[in-house]
């Protein structure tokens, strides 16, 4: 079972580096958010998988539930902050 | 390997497949807006079924601390399936409010 | 609900109308809130400490005796209003997460298939919701922005809609079944 976990958290961090691709290539800087906010919400998960292989879940499972707090509130703040750039986009405003 | 493994790896590479999905979908599809249905959605659900997966297995040596620990487990999934969407909201609001508009079908992709 | 608890107090006391008026500029602390809001903290609280000493539960209850307290005017549960919620939300539930999964297989179907640009169509719907408050207004966003294929861009509190859809077919169903569904798990169908 170790084995599986292991080539599993392999996957996740293979599939993170995909998200990042999206993080640096993104045309606006919310295609960059997106990006980022997926490699987050992967993170939680590959911490979990971390910690059974470490045998310590019950330490790491509050390290995860922190980070999915985090990872949220980051992405809301970020939200909110780039609402009033305009010119994300070199287009004429939408509504 | 008793029927208890055989439902957590099946739980497992479900939920692996669907974060697959998600990261594949970012990358693929035209614009912001539809960047956003993979991103935000496929990794909740990815994500769910991963963590019921762990918060089974975690359940093999029964004791009052795994008890605790897949509880712990299942707060974090609760959580997830708050906060997912109100993030997403939270894009698309900041994306409407600056103005981009949506790609349609026949545009080049962005 | 409230109301027949302000009718027992009326037939108890004959100046009901005062006691009315104290509770509604809230100088008279209501406990039924405080309480609820103290029990489901406390048991967050025993789940992420994990520790059954009484030092750590009394630290516990302190804690969670100041926040009730200082928050219970923000959230704002009603004792039996609480329960009658959850017996009927437990129906809902169930019925959302096998609509979430059949969508996540569609955009999962959608994501992989090699002609994805010609079989997706964007487009924004508009429609008007026939529910009341605003509980039930953001569960119908959020269950909608839950179900791949639909994002919430916009909710005003009349309760119109902007939803934005990957594709024809996931935009169809909207609001039909979900916004019934919703509606009977808050009581107004």
């Amino acid at each position: 079972m170790d084995n599986i976990f292991l080539y599993s958290a392999l996957y996740l961090a293979f599939l993170m580096i995909l998200s990042l691709v999206r993080a640096v290539l993104g045309p606006t800087v919310l295609d960059r958010m997106i990006g980022v906010n997926a490699i987050g919400s992967k993170t939680v998960v590959l911490l979990i998988l971390i910690g059974f292989l470490y045998h310590r879940v019950d330490m790491f499972v509050d390290i995860a539930l922190a980070y999915a707090m985090l990872n949220f509130i980051a992405v809301l703040a970020a939200s909110r902050y780039f609402q009033k750039r305009k010119g994300l986009y070199d287009e004429a405003p939408y509504l | 390997m008793d029927i208890m493994d055989i439902i957590v790896l099946v739980l497992l590479f479900s939920g692996l497949f669907f974060l697959t999905g998600g990261a594949v979908g970012i990358l693929r599809f035209p614009d912001f807006y539809s960047r956003l249905h993979p991103a935000g959605k496929l990794d909740t659900l990815g994500s769910l079924l991963a963590m019921t997966a762990f918060a089974l297995f975690n359940l093999h040596h029964f004791s009052l601390g795994a008890l605790l620990t897949s509880l712990k487990i299942l707060l974090i999934v609760v959580f997830i399936f708050l906060a997912s969407p109100t993030a997403t909201h939270g894009i698309v609001d900041a994306g409407v409010r600056a103005g981009l508009a949506p790609w349609t079908k026949g545009q080049k992709r962005r | 609900m409230d109301k027949q608890e302000e009718e027992g107090l009326g037939h108890e006391h004959n100046t009901s109308r005062v006691e009315n008026l104290d509770r509604s500029s809230g100088r008279r602390k209501n406990y039924g809130p405080i309480m609820v809001t103290f029990f489901i903290m406390f048991g967050v609280w025993v789940v992420l400490s994990g520790k059954f000493d009484p030092f750590h539960l009394s630290l516990g209850v302190i804690s969670c005796a100041i926040v009730a307290y200082l928050s219970a005017d923000l959230l704002r549960p009603s004792v039996r209003g609480l329960l009658i919620m959850l017996v009927r939300w437990i129906p809902y539930l169930p019925w959302l997460i096998k609509e979430i999964i059949k969508a996540n297989l569609h955009v999962t179907y959608l994501v992989f298939h090699p002609r994805m640009m010609d079989l997706i169509d964007p487009r924004i719907i508009k429609f008007r919701s026939k529910l009341e408050s605003e509980l039930a207004l953001v569960t119908f966003a959020n269950s909608i922005t839950l179900t791949p294929g639909t994002i919430t861009v916009n909710v005003s509190p009349d309760g119109d809609f902007k939803v934005h859809a990957i594709d024809k077919a996931s935009g169809e169903p909207l609001p039909g079944e979900m916004e019934a569904r919703v509606a009977k798990a808050f009581g107004e169908g």
